[in-house]
């Protein structure tokens, strides 16, 4: 009989965030990610710098001690290009210590696009040259293969699952949403409809989010949250059941939910309690799906995400802002490609950032809350507008090669 | 800027001016009056913190309630701004009081009850203007209503506002003299030379035969722009080749940002955002069709800025400017239809461009502040004689 295992699977990410970038910007400064002179939100490096001394830093310290620790603590994380090229330039020493989590061989990384983006939707080709480029990525600093593989966002539907068994991949993630999972238990590996080798991990949302979401909420009835209290939760959920998969991002830890109110300690104690049951361990990724059968079948004619009440994409389509800004920087990829210049394809490409359209959200409701925390702008009409500027910005580029992108 | 010119062109008639203006600014280029400062405000604080010329600003008090004292307040500068001129008109005997709008209307009819001269009301908007609705400030159009009733003479700006005044008011049509704004092309030409770097984007497209339409404008319900953006989808579906510039900021800004979104039409659109100096000045010169979308326009002198550098123009029948043009295209602002029609058939011909930009071009010079000026003096001498007779 095996153990229980949790399946804890963190995601880290930063955006090259647009500065304020005017309708005269257009045509003479290329530098729509450089806010440099800006103290507002929109320099990433200082950004970066931040959140790596808020989050990166005491969390892979932490991350090692607990490693070292306990030799049945693993974990699964995912880490964007455009979060590592970041983290190269302003942070080396992170890097560095990701690399030596990576070292432990209890640390699995995770497959995804490169620039966090959403072109499995609009562009396969694309979508396929952001893949790889991640996997190169990850091969050059840390020398290892993925086999398990996250969509930007946690999106999901039974083509990806098929996309990613044709391509030899173990193993997908996605949200384990109650609608798809009706009575069934996201507590299982489960196999994607009409593929033949992948299993499935379902994100358990209620566990996850009470740590990524509720932990510092005063009004709610579970507040303070205890390690004991969690534990006690988490033993529950697993009981008679394979895995938890506590999916969430990495800036949960120190970003998200503050130093000050104790989550890291709260990890810390909850790790070791978990594991003082015989009965329990962790999983990475790959483990899990390795160890166990699947239950079941899954079927995702939709696209499910792990944002907003919703879970599905409305948070970065659902307005036609998003739509017509997608539509424009998709519709550039020919002439972009074939330009064959560098520069201009990688700044394509960091505008195709999820992110960006994210920020133009106007669900300014419950899940606003949520949304205004994460834009560097005072609304998301602005961040269209600079957006737009932006885009018009590629296609004058583009003119100086085929005369691309007419307007 | 109006009363700039204007003030100008009757002093050189012959005209001996007290000005009295709601702020202290030094103005060392103006010798033709004197110039009389009502408070110690800061003239820029009228646009930023109070906003004064925007009605929607105004408390619903009573003059008589309030504070002489309260500058933040745009009463208590109103009230601040009748004891100054009840003070004023006791020493300088006035021939005329010559009052501009709602906010110096109380200020005037002070002066006329305290001297016994005639009083000029001079509407250059109406709160049914600024609102654009038939509601607004009930303060205001009171305000309004008084001063209008109490006018010797009243001068419109266009035959628009007459109409307004006569429909909204009930003032009789006899009372009311329409004297147009004009455009000092003077201060137009001092040295601006366009190198076609600002908008360097639209340049390029204008290269591969794209047609620039602009409007330069605030953005509220007044201005119709959401017609105009209704009016742009349809002229796009039509003929691809256009461009829309739109300069300006204000309320409706979002709502315009997201109306063009839905329409599918947002690749076709530059917002600039408020502009001033060569930007705005670049704006003019970078289009080739200028629409002045308004709802409800008193005048509309940005038509005659766009006529000077160049523009064709399409104008609504609702803005008064366009009374005084002819070599211009005229539409209903709720006609998107006409709208579109209008911009595909010039984008399209260019020899019906040309034709309608040399033609307005002739036309805007010819309307001068001194023709305006003239038409006041005279107005000015039949309320004398009215009196005295």
């Amino acid at each position: 009989m095996n153990k229980h295992g949790i399946v804890l699977y963190l995601h880290a990410h930063q955006p090259y965030r647009i500065r304020k970038y005017s309708a005269f910007d257009t045509t003479y400064n290329h530098d729509y990610f450089d806010g440099s002179d800006d103290d507002s939100g929109f320099n990433n490096e200082q950004i970066l710098r931040k959140i790596a001394d808020k989050s990166y830093r005491p969390m892979n310290a932490l991350l090692e001690k607990l490693l070292n620790k306990y030799p049945d603590f693993k974990i699964s994380l995912s880490l964007t290009g455009v979060f590592l090229e970041q983290i190269e330039k302003w942070a080396p020493d992170v890097l560095e210590s990701f690399k030596r989590l990576v070292k432990t061989g209890r640390v699995e990384i995770v497959s995804e696009t490169y620039y966090h983006s959403l072109a499995f939707f609009y562009n396969r080709e694309e979508f396929e040259q952001q893949v790889e480029a991640h996997r190169q990525k990850i091969r050059d600093i840390f020398g290892i293969e993925m086999e398990v593989f996250r969509n930007t966002e946690l999106s999901y539907n039974n083509d990806l699952a098929k996309w990613a068994d044709d391509h030899g991949y173990k193993g997908i993630l996605a949200e384990g949403w109650d609608p798809i999972l009706d009575w069934r238990s996201p507590n299982y590996v489960y196999k994607p409809v009409n593929t033949n080798n992948i299993r499935l991990l379902m994100k358990n949302y209620r566990l996850s989010d009470d740590i990524a979401f509720r932990f510092s909420d005063r009004s709610w009835s579970s507040w303070p949250l205890s390690a004991d209290t969690y534990n006690d939760w988490v033993n529950m959920s697993a009981t008679d059941k394979s895995i938890v998969n506590l999916f969430m991002d990495y800036e949960t830890f120190g970003e998200h939910q503050w130093k000050d109110t104790g989550i890291f300690d709260f990890y810390e104690s909850f790790v070791g309690k978990w594991l003082n049951n015989p009965a329990n361990t962790f999983f990475t990724v790959s483990e899990a799906v390795k160890t166990f059968e699947p239950v079941g079948e899954i079927s995702m004619q939709n696209t499910v995400t792990w944002a907003d009440t919703e879970r599905d994409l409305t948070a970065w389509t659902g307005n036609s802002m998003q739509r017509e800004s997608l539509r424009y920087i998709y519709d550039l990829e020919k002439d972009v490609v074939n330009s064959g210049d560098v520069n201009l394809i990688s700044d394509w490409r960091k505008l195709q950032a999820s992110d960006h359209f994210y920020y133009m959200c106007t669900k300014w409701f419950k899940d606003g809350d949520v949304h205004a925390y994460f834009s560097p702008y005072s609304s998301p009409y602005d961040a269209f507008l600079y957006y737009m500027n932006a885009m018009r910005d590629i296609r004058w580029r583009l003119r100086g090669y085929n005369n691309g992108g007419s307007k | 800027m109006a009363c700039y010119y204007m003030s100008k062109a009757l002093a050189a008639q012959g005209a001996s001016i007290d000005f009295v203006v709601p702020y202290s600014a030094p103005h060392p280029d103006i010798n033709w009056m004197r110039i009389h400062n009502a408070t110690g405000l800061d003239p820029l604080s009228k646009y930023s913190g109070l906003g004064a010329y925007d009605s929607k600003n105004v408390a619903t008090g009573e003059l008589s309630k309030a504070d002489a004292k309260n500058l933040k307040d745009i009463r208590g500068i109103q009230k601040c701004y009748v004891k100054y001129v009840e003070k004023l008109v006791k020493t300088i005997n006035p021939d005329v009081i010559h009052a501009h709008d709602w906010l110096t209307m109380e200020a005037g009819m002070r002066a006329k009850t305290i001297t016994h001269a005639p009083l000029v009301v001079h509407v250059h908007a109406t709160e049914f203007d600024r609102s654009g609705s038939d509601h607004g400030n009930s303060l205001v159009h009171e305000i309004e209503y008084q001063g209008l009733m109490m006018a010797d003479k009243i001068i419109a700006v266009s035959g628009i506002t007459k109409n307004i005044i006569m429909n909204k008011y009930g003032i009789p049509g006899d009372k009311i003299e329409v004297v147009h704004n004009a455009i000092d092309p003077e201060s137009l030409n001092d040295g601006y030379v366009y190198d076609g770097r600002t908008y360097r984007y639209l340049e390029a497209l204008r290269a591969d035969g794209y047609t620039i339409v602009s409007t330069i404008t605030r953005f509220t319900i007044q201005k119709g722009l959401t017609f105009m953006l209704q009016a742009a989808a349809k002229a796009i579906a039509q003929y691809d080749k256009l461009m829309f510039l739109l300069a300006g900021d204000g309320d409706q800004r979002d709502e315009l940002i997201e109306l063009a979104a839905d329409l599918g039409i947002s690749d076709h659109i530059i917002f600039t955002g408020f502009i001033r100096g060569k930007q705005w000045r670049d704006a003019y010169s970078v289009s080739d069709i200028f629409v002045m979308s308004s709802v409800s326009e008193p005048f509309g002198l940005t038509a005659l800025e766009a006529a000077h550098h160049g523009n064709a123009l399409i104008i609504t029948n609702q803005s008064g400017v366009s009374e005084v043009l002819d070599s211009i295209y005229k539409y209903d602002f709720w006609d998107e239809n006409k709208l579109a029609e209008q911009i595909v058939s010039i984008a399209k011909s260019p020899e019906l461009k040309e034709s309608l930009q040399k033609g307005v071009m002739r036309e805007y010079n010819r309307i001068s502040w001194n023709d305006a000026a003239t038409k006041m003096m005279k107005l000015y001498n039949s309320t004398r004689k009215g009196i005295e007779s």
